[in-house]
């Protein structure tokens, strides 16, 4: 489905990105692994179209992602890792997705009241968003996101602000998603959640690819040193 | 001495307000019409200024901004002086018949509060432009409903600065008695007094009373125009 071709990222003198290259399936968790710094996410921003590549090439089911920008952006949901809410109601937010694809008013309806089911948020229909707790509100980001039924969802490390609660509820949503066909990409330095969620896995290390394969095989048996002391918990800094 | 003539101010002030005074009806509603209007034709060019400064990236943008914040402090006399110098009847703009008329306060008072909304509407897209833009195109919106999405997330920053710029305006002295003249003939529809230039003109002939009256009236207009505006945000948001 998504083909990175030696993508490179800059920022100035800091190389983001260094020649990475991946194949990422349709209808799978993919996890993208790293330090602090690694470059996820500038690697999700890349493949959501919010962040353009210096080098190398995006290939989005076989055609250049970056020519098709306009349909491509309705179709690949981001959710950040700070969620940002409109200021308004949680209504709204959710609802802002189906309006721009002119979706009517009581079918909006029915989608929300859905989506609030799923992230276990009803009754919260007109609560403003800005005052919700950070569990909440990315709760709202996650059913803002789904509700335009993506083909691709990136998500920035979904879970690290949460608590034990809110990361299940979340974690639960990913996987119902996939079951429904769309295709997950998540940036997390959780090793368990990545262990626990996706069927592949990458390791970025200071910008470079350093192993990617299936979750199980590079979790039991790394075949890259770097990789190994990072699962192991051995890599400082 | 001193606080007896303020207590003696203060309470021949509340008789003149209940006893509903013309002069001082007709004074302040004067300050209301001619500030107001300041602060609907400064928004005119300034609101969409202010949005195109915030939401476009171009050469010399830091410039303007510095340009504009440098205006914020424009001493109010110096403005007068020029608006003057340039609409007496022998000066440049002398043929536009604006000197001592309201409209001509109107005009200068536009003038000094131009920098105010522009500066506060550029502030305050910039602090949310970069993460409600981004937000809005991962969830399917192109260029123009991003800088919509924007845009109603600065409402509160627009309203703050119609509300600096009209408390600006009905508040400065310079602009008014320099263009204005303090003009008061009982009846008369050419009367150009203000709260301000009576307020000065009072004090300075000893008639503490007045000065005092009109100068509680010039908060309680501060803090009502304040508060309804408030209101009306908090609600429309």
């Amino acid at each position: 489905m998504i083909e990175l071709e030696g993508i490179t990222k800059r920022f100035g003198e800091v190389i983001a990105l260094d020649r990475v290259s991946l194949k990422i399936d349709e209808a799978r968790i993919f996890a993208v692994i790293g330090n602090s710094g690694a470059g996820k996410t500038t690697l999700l921003r890349i493949i959501s179209l919010l962040e353009r590549q210096d080098e190398g090439r995006y290939l989005y089911k076989g055609e250049d992602a970056w020519s098709k920008e306009e349909d491509l952006k309705r179709r690949i949901t981001m959710v950040f890792q700070k969620p940002v809410m409109f200021n308004t109601t949680v209504y709204n937010n959710i609802a802002y997705g189906l309006k721009l694809r002119g979706y009517t008013r009581e079918e909006i309806k029915t989608k929300v009241a859905e989506m609030l089911e799923l992230v276990r948020l009803e009754g919260y229909e007109k609560k403003n968003a800005k005052r919700l707790s950070g569990g909440e509100q990315q709760r709202v980001a996650i059913a803002r996101a789904l509700i335009t039924e993506p083909e691709l969802l990136v998500l920035d490390e979904p879970t690290a602000n949460l608590d034990a609660a809110n990361a299940s509820v979340v974690e639960r949503c990913i996987k119902e998603l996939v079951g429904d066909g769309t295709t997950v990409i998540m940036a997390t330095h959780n090793l368990f959640q990545a262990k626990r969620l996706s069927d592949r896995v990458a390791y970025l290390f200071n910008g470079r690819l350093i192993e990617v394969g299936k979750t199980e095989r590079v979790f039991e048996k790394p075949e890259n040193e770097l990789t190994e002391k990072f699962i192991n918990g051995e890599l400082y800094f | 001495m001193g606080m007896e003539l303020i207590f003696n101010g203060i309470r021949g002030a509340i008789e003149l307000i209940l006893g509903a005074n013309p002069d001082v009806a007709e004074i302040a509603a004067r300050s209301v019409r001619v500030s107001g209007m300041a602060t609907l034709i400064a928004s005119t060019w300034s609101l969409p200024a202010g949005l195109a400064i915030g939401l476009y990236s171009f050469k010399g943008k830091g410039l303007l901004k510095s340009l504009f914040n440098s205006m914020l402090g424009i001493p109010t006399v110096v403005l007068g002086l020029i608006l003057y110098l340039l609409l007496v009847p022998s000066g440049p703009l002398g043929f536009l018949g604006l000197i001592y008329t309201e409209m001509g306060i109107s005009f200068g008072q536009a003038l000094l509060i131009t920098p105010i909304i522009i500066s506060f509407v550029t502030t305050s897209i910039e602090s949310v432009e970069k993460e409600v833009r981004e937000l809005a195109k991962t969830l399917g919106a192109g260029r123009f409903d991003a800088s919509i999405a924007v845009m109603r997330e600065t409402m509160a920053g627009v309203v703050l600065s119609i509300i600096a710029a009209f408390n600006r305006a009905v508040a400065e002295l310079g602009v008014a008695i320099m263009i204005g003249g303090n003009v008061f003939v009982r009846g008369s529809a050419l009367n150009t007094r203000v709260l301000t230039t009576a307020i000065q003109m009072y004090t300075s002939r000893g008639d503490i009373e007045m000065a005092i009256a009109l100068g509680i009236i010039l908060l309680l207009i501060v803090f009502v125009v304040s508060m309804v505006l408030n209101f009306l945000q908090s609600r429309f948001a």
